[in-house]
């Protein structure tokens, strides 16, 4: 049975190790400040203790005052599990640091965010649109799109 | 007709139908003293034992229907009872359409299996005009005929008919295979009414 | 004397007999070898995820079978796992037990296509397809038995199946299972020693396991990389507890292994399908669920071990009819992350067998 782990516990440790980077923790879920997703995600699956080695999935959810990353992460030679969340405010230009370089499952995941939602990843190698064609307009998945 | 008893049985008896075949068969024989001559006799000997005679309409509509060459164009869930009919339980090759040709030069129809989407559409319309005259497209599923379930979304044409003319609608999602052998006999059926003076006037 | 040729750029697809569906590659070649290579995709992107925010959660069963459809009923199961999870329903016994046999079933239906287009590739046209189609037929029969349809069967419901089995379904099921193991052999016999299947797939399209971990691979693409993950195993759904059955794994992860992992994992279906015959319980199907259906404000992640990988559906509710957003983690399109590096380097033929040894399902990459 894949455990899934107290997201307070490591919220615990992960805001000794980087100050001020957890916004909150429910159940299995923390959610991440934005700027320090990428020394969080990397801790998460460097610690040898954690080893989050494998990111299940990747995707976003429209909530209209900001998007909200979710990221699932899954450790197997652990097996257990943790969901991190980052969120981005408003509803134009929106960015976000690429975990690619940790995950490369991410790639096409966050290429796929960035389609459907406009959410564009920093520091992804080739960060254009994968469903949809070149020049369709707006991004399907959002809320306000009909 | 008069029917006598004679001796305990009853005869049937009617001399005027007898004599009337009588004569019947004397008018034949009169006029059958000579042999009929071959409406090919103008050919000559090589000729006539190599020519069959009939209407060009019905010879080239017979060929046109016994083998009609299938395209690849399988984007979605119903290719898959497409290719269970190809396969050995539905047998398409009882009509002559086993050989699924993956390039539209040598094809004659167009099965439409599957979904199309807008991203997809330049294609099939290519491949469409890339193939020979005559040809036909049958519209597979309820995607093919008006985008069927993602008749509303953003990405899907709500049928192959916004792209290309469509002879045969099957519906279902997926189609049984049975629906789609029907849907082929009705195209043979279609093919068979044509005439190629209406194709020269078109 | 070298002789150097341009690079030039080959497109494979959208439409071509060895994409399987409508996936296009555009490779760029030098002379016969893939210096690299760019999947384009797309092409069946049908806006499942949004136009399931505008159906209720039973509606959208129907969609769920339309991902991939060639395993509709694990796609029903998963997204049936996460509605109930979403909203703390539970499953009869026998209702349980119905859904483990069909996804068992599909999984063989599944992988006989995934071994038969496979094999298709790499050169032995037609014949092992048609072969395993006869196969797929005989599952296909039993499905319709159930839901009375064949591709798209939205048998499973939230809370259990829409109906129990006929009667004649578990005598039938008892001569298919009986039959199925000679059946694996006979193909299993004429490949796995093939010469020339040997020579092309032993090898070739390399996934090392670091990276299959770290692309996110699932499935039979995982575990043909010597990494023991199933989640029927590591996080056990439905009642795969109670069954025995090992996961076959590769050590090379190279096509062959793929390939053999595949093969293996139908004789363990096999062996499920038996134990799930033996223990099926009598009693209801099904846990009735209000018409209206409003499950509670919050998410679920419900995964199941689908015959292509991990396939999860990840459901956000406002407490209204419809779900909020609607996700589905696709084991097609992550699997696909790692094509370019197993591809580089190698002939084009060789590129199509690698390609049709992952054995992705367009519906689901596209969604
Ligand atoms: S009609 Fe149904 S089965 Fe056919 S492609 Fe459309 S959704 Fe799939």
């Amino acid at each position: 049975m894949t455990v899934a782990l107290s997201g307070k516990e490591i919220a615990a440790r992960l805001a000794k190790q980087f100050p001020g980077s957890i916004i909150e923790a429910t159940g299995n879920t923390i959610l991440v400040k934005a700027d320090s997703l990428p020394e969080v995600a990397a801790f998460l699956k460097n610690a040898p203790d954690l080893s989050f080695d494998y990111l299940v999935s990747l995707t976003a959810v429209d909530y209209w005052d900001y998007f909200e990353v979710v990221y699932r992460l899954t450790s197997i030679p652990r097996n257990h599990s943790l969901v991190l969340k980052v969120r981005c405010q408003g509803r134009a230009n929106l960015h976000l640091p690429s975990v690619t370089g940790l995950w490369r499952g991410a790639d096409f995941q966050e290429r796929e965010v960035y389609d459907l939602f406009g959410i564009a990843f920093d520091g992804h190698p080739n960060m254009k649109r994968i469903f949809m064609w070149e020049g369709f307009q707006g991004h399907p998945l959002r809320r306000d799109y009909l | 007709m008069e029917v006598t008893e004679k001796s305990g049985f009853y005869v049937y008896s009617d001399v005027e139908l007898d004599k009337n075949e009588g004569i019947q068969i004397e008018a034949l024989k009169t006029a059958s003293q000579n042999s009929i001559p071959d409406p090919d006799r103008w050919l000559d000997e090589e000729t006539q034992r190599n020519i069959l005679l009939t209407s060009l309409d019905a010879i080239l509509n017979w060929a046109r229907r016994s083998s009609l060459w299938p395209v690849v164009c399988f984007p979605a869930c119903c290719a898959f009872e497409l290719i269970a009919t190809a396969a050995s339980r539905f047998d398409i090759s009882r009509f002559g359409m086993e050989v699924i040709r993956a390039s539209p030069r040598q094809a004659d129809v167009m099965i439409t299996a599957g979904t199309l989407t807008w991203k997809m559409a330049p294609n099939v319309r290519r491949i469409y005009e890339q193939m020979a005259e005559p040809k036909w497209v049958i519209a597979m599923g309820a995607c093919a005929i008006s985008g069927g379930t993602f008749a509303q979304s953003y990405s899907v044409v709500p049928g192959y008919n916004r792209i290309i003319p469509v002879d045969v609608y099957i519906p279902g999602c997926p189609p049984r295979p049975e629906a789609l052998l029907h849907g082929i006999r009705m195209l043979h059926n279609k093919i068979a009414k044509q005439s190629i003076k209406q194709e020269a006037g078109k | 004397m070298v002789l150097k040729a341009e690079p030039f750029v080959v497109n494979l697809g959208p439409v071509h007999p060895s994409t399987h569906g409508v996936f296009r590659l555009r490779a760029t070649l030098d002379g016969e070898v893939v210096v690299n290579i760019e999947p384009v995709i797309g092409y069946l992107h049908r806006g499942i995820e949004k136009l399931a925010e505008g159906r209720t959660y039973t509606q959208n069963i129907p969609f769920t079978d339309r991902l991939d459809y060639l395993a509709s009923m694990s796609n029903n199961l998963a997204y049936c796992l996460a509605v109930e999870k979403l909203a703390g329903i539970t499953v009869p016994e026998r209702g349980d037990y119905l859904r483990v046999i069909m996804a068992e079933l599909q999984r063989l239906a599944s992988h006989l296509i995934a071994v038969g287009a496979f094999l298709n590739d790499c050169g032995a046209f037609m014949t092992p397809i048609l072969y395993m189609l006869r196969e797929r037929e005989k599952i296909l029969d039993h499905f319709e038995m159930v839901s009375g349809q064949r591709l798209t069967y939205a048998y499973m419901r939230i809370g259990g199946v829409s109906q129990d089995i006929p009667e004649e379904f578990l005598p039938a099921l008892g001569k298919f299972v009986a039959g199925m193991p000679g059946y694996i052999d006979e193909y299993d016999g004429l490949i796995k020693e093939n010469e020339i299947f040997l020579a092309r797939t032993k090898g070739v399209g390399i996934l090392p396991k670091d990276l299959a971990i770290n692309i996110s691979a699932s499935g039979p693409v995982l575990r043909a990389s010597g990494v023991k993950w199933d989640i029927r195993k590591a996080d056990p759904y439905s009642v795969y507890d109670r069954f025995e059955f090992d996961i076959p794994t590769g050590t090379a992860g190279d096509c062959y292994d793929r390939y053999r992992v595949r093969v293996e994992e139908m004789r363990q279906s096999v062996r499920i399908l038996q134990q799930a015959m033996a223990q099926i319980p009598k009693g209801k199907v099904r846990t009735e669920i209000p018409l209206t259906f409003r499950p509670p404000v919050g998410e679920a992640y419900g995964h199941v071990e689908a015959p292509k990988g991990e396939l999860g559906f990840y459901l956000v509710s406002d407490g209204s009819i419809a779900p909020y957003r609607f996700h589905c983690r696709a084991p097609s399109l992550i699997n696909l992350t790692a094509l370019r590096d197993m591809m580089i380097g190698w002939k084009v033929a060789d590129a199509i067998i690698i390609f049709g040894s992952i054995d992705i399902c367009m519906g689901e990459v596209d969604r």
